[in-house]
C-alpha cells in the first residue's frame, strides 16, 4: 500500500508541476509585478505603488482606463444580453416536444463557436465593410439606402458591431446550456400543468425559466470573465488603439497597448501594464468568487 | 385546432431556419470570397462567384509557405493535446480513487484555475518563458496551453472516472494488473467519450488561438497558422482575396473535426453544464 502512495504522487506530479509553473506561478507574481518598474527584459526597481498612482493620476492613463472600463460593461451588457435572449429563445423552440431535427439545429447553432475569434472579427469586418460589405449592400436591396453607415468607422456604432460578432459567435455556448438545463427539469412538472391546463408560454415563465436561472448565472459569470479579458475580437476588427476614437477600447486593448504598443506618443510601460493587470485581476476575481459563492450555496440546498 | 396548430410548429420551424441562415451566412461568405478575384468582391459582395479562382490558395501555399505554418500549428496543437491528455488522466485518476483529504485539496487547488484566465499574467509569463529559454520557441506554446488546460481536462475526466465501479479494477488486480495497467487497459476505454471530448475541446482552441503566439514567436518559421492569418490582414489589408483564402485554410481543418465530433463536443458540454 505504501508503495501505491508513491505511485500516486508520481501519477500527480507532471499535472502539478506544469500548472504551479505555467499557470499559478504567472499570475500570483503578476500581481507583484505592478510593484516594480522595468522595460521588459532588464532588472526591476521596486515603486511601490507608483505604478498606481500613474494609472490613476497621470490623465493620459487615467481617462484611458476609465474609458476602458466603461466600455468593457457596455460590450459586456450588450453581449449578454443579446446571446442570452437569443440562445434562451433558441433553446425554448428547439426544446417544444414533437420538433424535429434538434439535432441539426443544436450542431448548427454551436458551429461559430469552435472558429478562431480573429476570423470571426474579420468576416465580421467584411460584412460590415461600408463600400462591399454584404450588410450596406442588403439594406441598399431593402431600401434602407438611407440608414447605410460606416458601422465600424462610426463611435457610435462600432462597439455594438463588435458586440453583435462576438454574440454571433457566442449565442452557441448558453444555447446549449440552457438545453441541458431544460432537460434537467422533471416531466412530470409539464404533465401536471398540462392537466391544470396551463399554456405552453405559461409553462415556460412558470417552470422552464426558474429552474434554468442557475445555468443563466453561470452563463453570466462565463461570460463576464470572457469580456472582461477580450482583446482578440476587438484587435481584429478595430485594432488595438480602440479606433474610432477609443469608442472600441477595452480593458484587453489597454493593456496590450500599455504593454507591447508603442504607438500614440506613450512609451510602453511594462510596470503600468502590471498595474492595469491587476486591475483586470480584481475585476475578474470578484466575478469568480460571486460564482463560488453562488455554487456552493446552490450544491448546499 | 388541428390546422392552428401546424401554423405554430411553421412558425417554430420558420425562426429555426432563419437562424440557421444567419449562423452559416459568415462562414459561406467567407468560403465564397475566397474564390473570388478582389475586383469581384467589390462588385459582387453576396453572390456566389461568377468566376471561381483558386489564385489565392495557389500563392498561400507556393509563395507564402503556409505549408510550414500549418504543420507548426499542427505540432503545437497535437502535442498540447495529447501531453494534456496524458498529465490529466493519471491526475483524475489519483483524485477520483485516492480518497484523502490531500486529493480533495488537489481537486479544489487545480479547480481554481478554471476561472481566472492566464493572459492576465502575460507579463509574468513573458519573464518566465525568457529565463527558461522558451521565448519564441513552439515549446513555450505546448507548456502554456498545457498548463492552461489542465484545470478543465481534469475536472471532465473526474466526473466520468468517478461514475466507474471499483470492482471492474478489482477483477483487473486479481488478474495480476498493475495500475498502470489498470489505468490505460480499464480504465480509458471505458471513459473513450469523455476522452474525445476533452481531446476536441483541447485541439481545437489550441489551434484557434492567436493572442500567445502574437506575443512570444517572432521568428517567422516558427509562427503558427493562425498568427500568420492575423499578420497577413494587416500586410494585405486590400487583398481580400488572398485574405479570405488563409481564413478559409486556417479553418478548414477545424470545420472538418467539428463535422465528425459535433456528437461528442456537445453532449459532453451538456454533461458539464448539468454537474457545474
Amino acid at each position: 500500500m505504501k508503495r501505491s502512495k508513491w505511485l500516486y504522487a508520481g501519477f500527480v506530479l507532471p499535472a502539478l508541476v506544469l500548472y504551479s509553473v505555467f499557470m499559478l506561478y504567472p499570475l500570483i507574481s503578476s500581481l507583484g509585478l505592478s510593484l516594480f518598474s522595468w522595460n521588459g527584459y532588464g532588472p526591476k526597481t521596486y515603486v511601490g505603488f507608483e505604478n498606481f498612482a500613474k494609472l490613476f493620476g497621470n490623465v493620459n492613463y487615467s481617462a484611458r482606463f476609465f474609458g476602458a472600463l466603461k466600455n468593457n460593461v457596455i460590450f459586456f451588457v450588450e453581449t449578454i444580453i443579446l446571446q442570452n435572449a437569443t440562445a434562451l429563445l433558441l433553446a425554448a423552440l428547439v426544446n417544444i416536444r414533437r420538433i424535429r431535427g434538434t439535432k441539426l439545429f443544436r450542431s448548427l447553432y454551436y458551429l461559430p463557436c469552435t472558429l478562431s475569434i480573429i476570423v470571426v472579427g474579420y468576416i465580421w469586418t467584411l460584412i460590415y465593410n461600408p463600400l462591399w460589405g454584404s450588410l450596406n449592400y442588403s439594406m441598399d436591396l431593402l431600401g434602407l439606402g438611407a440608414y447605410k453607415l460606416a458601422w465600424l468607422g462610426n463611435e457610435k456604432t462600432a462597439l455594438l458591431a463588435i458586440a453583435i460578432a462576438n454574440a454571433w459567435q457566442y449565442t452557441g455556448t448558453p444555447f446549449v446550456m440552457f438545453l441541458a438545463g431544460m432537460n434537467a427539469v422533471p416531466g412530470e412538472l409539464y404533465e401536471a400543468a398540462e392537466i391544470d391546463g396551463a399554456s405552453v408560454t405559461r409553462q415556460f415563465f412558470r417552470i422552464t425559466l426558474p429552474l434554468i436561472m442557475p445555468v443563466m448565472f453561470i452563463i453570466s459569470v462565463i461570460v463576464f470573465v470572457g469580456n472582461f479579458s477580450a482583446f482578440e475580437i476587438v484587435y481584429a476588427m478595430t485594432g488595438s488603439t480602440g479606433a474610432p476614437g477609443y469608442s472600441t477600447d477595452i480593458l484587453g486593448t489597454f493593456f496590450y497597448r500599455t504593454c507591447f504598443g508603442s504607438r500614440l506618443g506613450m512609451p510602453p510601460d511594462m510596470g503600468v501594464g502590471a498595474a492595469i493587470a491587476t486591475c483586470m485581476f480584481a475585476i475578474i476575481g470578484i466575478a469568480v468568487a460571486a460564482w463560488f459563492k453562488m455554487s456552493k450555496r446552490e450544491s448546499d440546498l | 385546432m388541428k390546422r392552428k396548430i401546424n401554423i405554430k410548429f411553421a412558425v417554430v420551424y420558420l425562426v429555426l431556419t432563419l437562424y440557421s441562415l444567419y449562423t452559416m451566412y459568415p462562414i459561406i461568405l467567407m468560403i465564397i470570397t475566397s474564390f473570388k478575384a478582389n475586383l469581384e468582391i467589390m462588385q459582387n459582395p453576396v453572390g456566389l462567384p461568377r468566376e471561381p479562382i483558386v489564385a489565392g490558395f495557389v500563392t498561400l501555399f507556393q509563395k507564402e509557405n503556409f505549408g510550414l505554418f500549418f504543420a507548426n500549428s499542427l505540432f503545437v496543437s497535437l502535442v498540447s493535446s495529447i501531453i494534456l491528455l496524458v498529465v490529466s488522466i493519471l491526475l483524475a485518476y489519483v483524485i477520483s480513487r485516492y480518497k484523502t483529504k490531500i486529493s480533495d485539496f488537489l481537486y479544489f487547488f487545480f479547480l481554481a484555475g478554471m476561472m481566472i484566465p492566464l493572459r492576465l499574467g502575460l507579463l509574468s509569463l513573458n519573464d518566465l518563458l525568457y529565463k527558461l529559454g522558451l521565448i519564441d520557441s513552439l515549446w513555450g506554446l505546448i507548456f502554456i496551453y498545457v498548463a492552461q488546460n489542465i484545470p478543465f481536462t481534469m475536472f471532465i475526466l473526474t466526473g466520468f472516472i468517478q461514475m466507474i465501479p471499483v470492482s471492474m479494477e478489482e477483477t483487473a488486480y486479481i488478474d495480476g494488473a498493475n495500475t498502470w495497467q489498470v489505468l490505460w487497459k480499464v480504465i480509458v476505454p471505458l471513459i473513450k467519450p469523455a476522452v474525445a471530448t476533452t481531446v476536441v475541446y483541447n485541439f481545437v482552441p489550441i489551434w484557434n488561438d492567436v493572442f500567445y503566439p502574437l506575443i512570444f514567436i517572432s521568428t517567422k518559421e516558427r509562427r503558427t497558422l493562425m498568427q500568420t492569418v492575423t499578420l497577413f490582414f494587416g500586410q494585405y489589408l486590400t487583398n481580400w482575396n488572398l485574405v479570405f483564402s488563409a481564413l478559409t485554410v486556417a479553418c478548414v481543418p477545424v470545420i472538418i473535426v467539428y463535422i465528425f465530433c459535433s456528437r461528442y463536443l456537445i453532449e459532453g458540454m451538456m454533461a458539464g453544464a448539468i454537474k457545474g
